[in-house]
């Protein structure tokens, strides 16, 4: 499969060109935001930098500090449906260039995604040691009153894998895999259990 | 305690391990399915060799202690406790225990009712099984009390199977498929979650002792693949890599059927201490 390389902030050009489907491969400034980054943001509070164009990884990395530095030891992307409430607003305010987590996001979400041009990239749930090792380095940590996973972490990331599940044309593959599998299910219905098979 | 803890975050079991390149090799060449379980397997990889967490959500504490009741428990208790103190402090967990009055992060993973310590009087020699278990896939847990119309479970077996397709459908990619179910069939609304999440212990190729949860285990391990919600719930061939199905008694009144989803890195251990209080032996 064909690996397009994009880069955090995102040109609408290139947010426009992504399709579902489509394996990417990352570089570039990102910022992780959860609940209550999420939750902060939606209801008004001022975003501690410009995100336009930035991916938003949902993303509670575990963090210790080495010698004065902070170090990442884990980063995997968290449950993203959980920012359903508050994404589309935060979009449409603050125009992020893509969305990153995990699990996909509704119907809200995908709307404002065509409205302002931005896409969803799914990133693997439970990779924690293979995307902490895409992080280059941590530039920065904001709003740590939310405690350290809630915090919004500014990172540097190299080459981290993920795939286009929501583009900025009103496509969803968690729509395509829902219906298919709901069907199937329908179909699984129909095959009553019996032990004496 | 502290390095049973700290090998149950950094350290996917091996029967886990291998049921996920078992579904490597299950799915087509370069789909995103194969692929995904790809970085999944690369990653526990490192997580090993770097001695760092699998997962960056690492969990709630969940022990069981089987065990003489004796003193020693409150020993137990604190050297847990201790640890999973030290191990926060290392970034081997992270901090995970929220106040919900307050709001405010607890900072070292204890807190009221947490970690989850359970005692079970035993005549013979201390077991410890002890789980870190995700919050994503702890959300796709659930309960369905039968009769349910919607989807048209009866008491019976039958009935059971469809719950637990259901709830594989309804948890799509959100608890980090493939994942593993524990189910309960009976008990009460507290005792199914937990009997459910004791399932989880079992090792993925054992065999169930009742041959009709035997049956019930591969049929619904089948069919749940046949769903195609795949890892991560991208489509493929993998939803799930193990059912394993236990049983309680249950009121007259009440049916319940509760499905504990626990992600692709489970991480579970259980070892036997000897009479210092040391790891004598890994099950």
């Amino acid at each position: 499969m064909d690996i397009k390389h994009i880069t955090s902030p995102l040109q609408q050009e290139v947010i426009k060109k992504l399709a579902v489907g489509d394996m990417v491969s990352i570089s570039g400034r990102i910022v992780t935001g959860r609940d209550q980054i999420h939750k902060y943001l939606a209801s008004g509070g001022n975003p501690p930098i410009d995100l336009s164009g930035l991916v938003i990884y949902h993303c509670g990395p575990v963090v210790i500090k080495e010698k004065g530095q902070w170090k990442i030891t884990a980063a995997g992307p968290t449950t993203s449906v959980r920012e359903e409430p508050y994404q589309a607003e935060i979009i449409s305010k603050l125009r992020p260039g893509a969305i990153m987590g995990k699990g996909g996001m509704g119907e809200k979400t995908r709307k404002a995604m065509s409205e302002c041009g931005c896409v969803y990239l799914h990133a693997t749930g439970g990779a924690a040691q293979y995307l902490a090792e895409c992080i280059v380095k941590v530039e920065g940590v904001y709003l740590e009153q939310f405690g350290q996973p809630e915090s919004m972490w500014l990172l540097t990331i190299k080459d981290l894998p993920a795939l286009v599940t929501m583009d900025s044309h009103g496509n969803s593959l968690h729509d395509t895999v829902l219906n298919d599998s709901s069907k199937r299910l329908e179909g699984l219905f129909s095959q009553p259990f019996s032990v004496r098979k | 305690m502290y390095d049973l803890i700290r090998k149950t975050s950094t350290v996917l079991p091996e029967d886990v391990t291998l049921a996920i390149k078992k579904a490597i090799a299950r799915e087509e060449k370069s789909s995103v399915a194969e692929q995904t379980l790809d970085i999944i397997l690369k990653s526990i990889v490192l997580s090993s060799k770097n001695g760092l967490p699998i997962c960056q959500d690492t969990g709630t504490v969940l022990v069981m202690i089987e065990g003489r009741p004796d003193k020693s428990i409150f020993h137990l208790e604190k050297s847990i406790k201790d640890a999973i103190r030290k191990l926060t402090k290392e970034g081997i967990l992270r901090q995970n225990c929220v106040c919900p009055l307050t709001e405010k992060n607890t900072l070292d993973n204890t807190g009221k009712y947490v970690p989850q310590i359970h005692f079970e009087p035993v005549n013979g020699p201390t077991r410890i099984s002890i789980m870190l278990k995700g919050g994503g896939s702890e959300n796709m847990s659930t309960q369905y009390s039968l009769p349910n119309s919607k989807i048209q479970a009866g008491r019976d077996m039958e009935g059971v199977r469809r719950c637990i397709l259901d709830a594989v459908f309804q948890a799509q990619g959100k608890g980090c498929a493939p994942g593993i179910l524990g189910v309960c069939i009976g008990g009460d609304r507290a005792s199914g979650y937990l009997i459910a999440k004791k399932q989880l212990f079992r090792k993925l190729d054992d065999k169930n002792p009742s041959p009709v949860l035997a049956a019930l285990e591969k049929t619904v391990l089948k069919q749940a693949n046949e769903l195609n919600v795949g890892p991560m719930g991208l489509g493929g061939k993998t939803t799930l890599l193990g059912v394993k199905i236990g049983h309680a008694g249950r009121h007259p009144a009440c049916y319940f059927v509760t499905v504990s989803y626990s992600c692709w890195a489970t991480r579970r251990y259980v070892v036997e201490l000897n009479q210092k209080g040391e790891i004598k032996k890994w099950i």
